[in-house]
């Protein structure tokens, strides 16, 4: 009994290997004999296998191979192929959109970026593909969609980052580089030329929803542990038939802060926190460069940004006589 | 309970080596120096060990001998004396010496002259230390709004060495532990420690310290108008400010508010001094020092023929003042009575 106030599970439920329900017609087989891990089944299911590929899930899989192969050789070519020069620069390597000069052209110069959109193409074909087999998956099962949906979500703002936005830009130099340092460098040049992008109100959004769906997670998380030694581990039961976990649960945030969610919307709104994450994010990214070049400045005119006391002295503009311009 | 204690220890293991073998990690504490209003992260942060250590090494040699400035000049004395020929002989020798000091103390005065005849031209060195003589009184004369009245002498860059130790040449690959890289990369993605170990542009000079490109890359109007800099461009201007970071050992708030890095208005005075940093740098290196380009021997350029040349680095060598703003130009008036024009 007490062995569920453990943040690991400590006991093991073991079955005879599940294959799963029979799929509809026109499926593969699922593959593969199902084996047990103990480790597994610290964290999770200690079950594994059989699983499901299909034709989709080996396209996506093929797909992203291609892709990760092209980045990750552009990436050793880069370092002239030196094994040991790969490892310890592999954090800064990347493989570079073409230059601004190639504009939207389809197939620049393999070395100036021509590499780069081929491993863009292989990735989001990797990527759509791999969200097709979620729907399906879902659909054999009957299931509801919510999770590829949210997945779309997700990549909604990879093509606004990746394809959408450089549309708009005219140029596929305004995409990002793939490589681990060099998108992080992007992103913190991306917003300096765009004046700030924390006075962006969608990235503000994005954010709230991106702090926010971490602490309804640790909520809802701590809320379920606590209640499972009342059976509330058992969600799906205690929303149609609300037992004593599901009322100490309402009841604990009642009192703590005099509102509670249910058994059922709490998922709702962890789902809808999640899923605003990214397309408030894919709204501020594609806003920016195309209507809004300085941010800072928007926020000033639209009394967004909060003013403060002046530094004193101040520097004055050197280029500007009397230093006026902002 | 033994899997938590395993996993916190592989964790931390694994947190500590990652720090072990990348660069750029420091110890804490760090000291925080609040430099404007409450609240808004406008502070230095120091690492008071390091700033020992840089503070070590930026020490002024101590004055020796104060020479008379009375009696025959230089020129009438001695042959050949180009620009210093208005000193007093006592002064010229005393300053001939102050230079060996500084700049080739083990090398001597064989460094640049022939020993045999003091006067006679022909090694590089010597028209090469005639051209920054005059370079140094230029920048003294010339550019009071970066150098105020501290100057600088031939010391702020030499330090003891024929070459300064922080100069730069175009580069296109840069130098790794394996050798210099054999390919051209687009000049970024790479380990860089001109620009603080980003994986910026790593040679943001060419364009902008010896070239003129245009460093400003933040619009100053609130809507999208086409022509605007490039991610690209930003990167470069990014990486020249890590330079002026590292050079300085300032944050980026030394100059700018991170808040709008753009506004002058909100800026700490010292980035209009840094401004006319770019400008005397631009000036020094475009009529002093890449002229000289054809003087020099082949084995004192870098891999594209190009001439040793300044950037921030060159003086500051990790202070926000050279030589921690010691007046040492007061000590050495020699120096401005360089005639800077043939």
């Amino acid at each position: 009994m007490p062995e569920y106030q453990n943040i690991f599970t400590r006991v093991q439920v073991r079955n005879p290997a599940h294959y799963g329900p029979p799929l509809p017609k026109g499926n593969w087989g699922r593959s593969g004999t199902p084996s047990f891990n103990y480790w597994l089944g610290v964290i999770g299911d200690a079950q594994v296998g059989p699983i499901y590929l299909g034709w989709v899930g080996i396209a996506s899989l093929l797909c992203g191979f291609i892709a990760i192969e092209i980045i990750g050789l552009n990436m050793w070519a880069s370092v002239n192929w030196d094994p040991v020069e790969f490892v310890r620069q592999l954090p800064w390597l990347a493989l570079e959109p073409p230059p601004a000069k190639y504009g939207l052209q389809v197939m620049p110069p393999l070395a100036e970026g021509g590499w780069w959109l081929m491993a863009g193409f292989f990735l989001t074909a990797s990527i759509l593909l791999w969200w097709f087999r979620t729907y399906r998956r879902a659909r054999d099962l009957g299931m509801g969609t919510h999770v590829a949906w949210a997945f779309a979500a997700a990549i909604w703002l990879y093509l606004v980052l990746g394809f959408i936005r450089p549309l708009f830009m005219g140029s596929w130099a305004e995409a990002v580089p793939f490589g681990i340092f060099p998108h992080l460098d992007w992103t913190a040049a991306f917003s300096i030329r765009y004046g700030n992008l924390f006075y962006n109100p969608f990235h503000a959004l994005s954010i709230v929803f991106l702090y926010g769906s971490t602490l309804l997670f640790a909520m809802h998380g701590a809320t379920i542990l606590a209640v499972t030694r009342f059976g509330g581990a058992r969600e799906v039961e205690q929303t149609i038939d609300r037992g004593t976990a599901g009322e100490r649960a309402a009841l604990f945030w009642r009192w703590t802060m005099g509102f509670n969610a249910t058994m059922e919307s709490i998922h709702r709104w962890a789902w809808w926190f999640a899923v605003l994450t990214v397309i408030t994010g894919g709204i501020g990214i594609l806003l920016t460069g195309t209507v809004v070049d300085n941010w800072y400045l928007w926020a000033i005119e639209h009394d967004f940004a909060p003013s403060y006391p002046p530094m004193d002295p101040v520097a004055t503009d050197p280029t500007v006589s009397g230093g006026a311009a902002q | 309970m033994n899997i938590v204690y395993w996993a916190a220890a592989a964790l931390f293991g694994g947190l500590g080596a990652f720090m072990v073998f990348t660069a750029g990690w420091e110890f804490p504490p760090m000291e925080a120096e609040q430099i404007g209003y409450r609240g808004v992260a406008m502070e230095q942060v120091t690492n008071p060990r390091i700033l020992e250590k840089i503070e070590a090494r930026n020490q002024v040699p101590e004055v020796g001998y104060q020479p008379e400035p009375g009696g025959p000049r230089a020129s009438e004395v001695y042959e050949n004396v180009q620009v210093l020929g208005d000193l007093s002989e006592d002064q010229f020798n005393t300053l001939m010496v102050n230079i060996t000091q500084w700049v080739s103390p083990d090398e001597g005065c064989a460094y640049c002259h022939n020993e045999e005849n003091m006067a006679e031209e022909g090694m590089y060195t010597k028209t090469v230390a005639r051209r920054m003589l005059q370079m140094n009184a230029a920048i003294n004369k010339e550019w009071q709004d970066h150098v105020k009245d501290t100057g600088v002498t031939c010391y702020t860059c030499h330090r003891g060495q024929p070459v300064p130790s922080e100069v730069w040449f175009r580069n296109s690959s840069p130098v790794m532990a394996g050798g210099r890289l054999g390919v051209e990369t687009l000049g970024q993605n790479v380990a860089a420690t001109p620009v603080g170990y980003t994986s910026l542009p790593f040679d943001p000079f060419s364009d902008y310290l010896s070239g003129t490109d245009p460093i400003r890359v933040i619009p100053e109007h609130a809507l999208a108008r086409p022509g605007g800099a490039s991610i690209q461009q930003t990167e470069k201007t990014y990486g020249l400010m890590m330079h002026f970071s590292g050079s300085l050992g300032v944050n980026c708030t030394y100059c700018h508010n991170s808040r709008a890095f753009v506004g002058w208005s909100q800026s700490p005075p010292a980035r209009a001094t840094a401004w006319y940093g770019i400008q005397m740098v631009r000036d020094v290196n475009g009529k002093y020092i890449v002229p000289l380009t054809p003087v020099f021997p082949a084995n004192r350029l870098g891999p594209h023929g190009d001439v040793a040349k300044v950037n921030c680095a060159t003086c500051h060598q990790g202070v926000n003042k050279p030589l921690l703003g010691a007046q040492m130009l007061k000590d050495y008036p020699e120096l401005n009575a360089v005639k800077v024009s043939d």
